[in-house]
């Protein structure tokens, strides 16, 4: 049991870059994208977990408490953030993607097969 | 290349991924029983040397301030970027009249909507700014607090009125705050130079733990970065939003 969390990374990881090769649709494609990051998330958060830990806030609860690690968690904040962010440039290229050649699909994008 | 050939190249490559991801993984200490030394240290010390009681905001805010701010300037790059990608293109144009704008409408929006719209912005707005200010006690800050302040105007467009957004929050106030956002975050950094020595060193007073004014520079970094935040992802949205709902192609007659 104690692998799971690690094995659900891995299937995010590559579920997420199934999706990114099968799908016909530049959305989907960069949908996919942030699945294949969730799986970093949950890594992060899976490294940093101690056994019988507390969040690491310790506005209620003694100082002395077993917490989990903080470290990792403001990672993840950045991994979020960056995801956000590397979601909206892709999106504004679908967008301008889809102007100029009138469609989503990636094998329709001339331009860049030939 | 044909979608077949390409989805059986991905799945070899997949499963030897896969194989690689899975050993690799395993090498890791089992979940639970890791101890980083870093996060030991941080809950040990955090919070008689910062007075922080949420040490992830304390971390991001003071311990990483550093990394922070790259992660800062990177979400202004990138809303840079969008910008840039979305603007006006050759042969674009805005549709002028605010009135004609006005009826390209949210479908289907009811009354009841928005009304609930109505009793919703207020509410987000407050929360927002709770969360952006108590981000040195309980769970919160800047980023996650500028999110919920950004997600208010964004109720009036999902309440049919994508102009009364834009009124709530005009493009040139966003991108101010922003620009303001970005640079105060930078210049709390520049202040722990000048008053305490080291770039991003706290210089204000510690105050009691659990008080909302404690923590030194923490609440005011957090407040620089939930300006920030909340004006990057309304410029970002208005961005999307605009090539929706305003911007068209110039008809042919009109060029030129």
């Amino acid at each position: 049991m104690s692998f799971l969390p690690f094995a659900i990374a891995a299937w995010l990881f590559l579920i997420g870059l199934y999706g990114i090769v099968s799908s016909q649709n530049l959305i989907r494609v960069i949908l996919s994208l942030t699945v294949v990051q969730s799986a970093t998330y949950v890594i992060l958060l899976g490294v940093g977990y101690s056994r019988g830990g507390q969040a690491p806030i310790f506005a209620d609860i003694p100082q002395v408490s077993k917490a989990v690690d903080p470290v990792v968690q403001v990672l993840v904040l950045t991994d979020v953030v960056i995801g956000a962010t590397v979601t909206a440039m892709l999106l504004a290229l679908a967008v301008q993607a889809h102007k100029r050649f009138g469609s989503l699909d990636p094998q329709e994008l001339r331009a860049l097969r030939d | 290349m044909t979608r077949r050939a390409r989805l059986t190249m991905f799945g070899v490559g997949a499963a030897g991924l896969g194989v690689v991801l899975i050993y690799g993984l395993a090498g890791l200490p089992a979940f639970g029983d890791y101890e980083g030394v870093y996060g030991h240290v941080i809950n040990g010390i955090g919070v008689s040397a910062r007075h922080a009681t949420d040490l992830v905001t304390a971390l991001n805010f003071d311990f990483r301030a550093f990394d922070t701010l790259g992660e800062e300037f990177i979400l202004f790059g990138s809303v840079l970027g969008v910008v840039l990608i979305l603007r006006q293109l050759r042969g674009e144009q805005e549709r002028p009249s605010l009135d004609e704008a006005d009826q390209h409408a949210f479908a289907g929006a009811s009354e009841a909507l928005r009304v609930l719209a109505l009793v919703l912005v207020p509410a987000l707005l407050v929360l927002g700014v709770y969360i952006v200010v108590h981000g040195q006690i309980t769970p919160g800050g800047g980023f996650q607090g500028g999110v919920i302040l950004a997600s208010g105007p964004l109720v009036l467009f999902l309440s049919g009125r994508y102009m009364r957004m834009r009124r709530l929050g005009p493009h040139t106030l966003v991108e101010t705050g922003d620009a303001v956002g970005a640079a105060g975050f930078a210049l709390i950094g520049l202040s722990g130079l000048i008053f305490a020595g080291a770039f991003f060193k706290n210089f204000l007073p510690f105050g009691i733990p659990g008080h909302l004014l404690s923590a030194g520079q923490i609440p005011l970094a957090s407040v620089a970065v939930g300006l920030e935040v909340t004006g990057a992802f309304l410029v970002a949205w208005s961005e999307f939003l605009d090539q929706a709902i305003l911007i068209r192609s110039r008809p042919p007659e009109a060029e030129q």
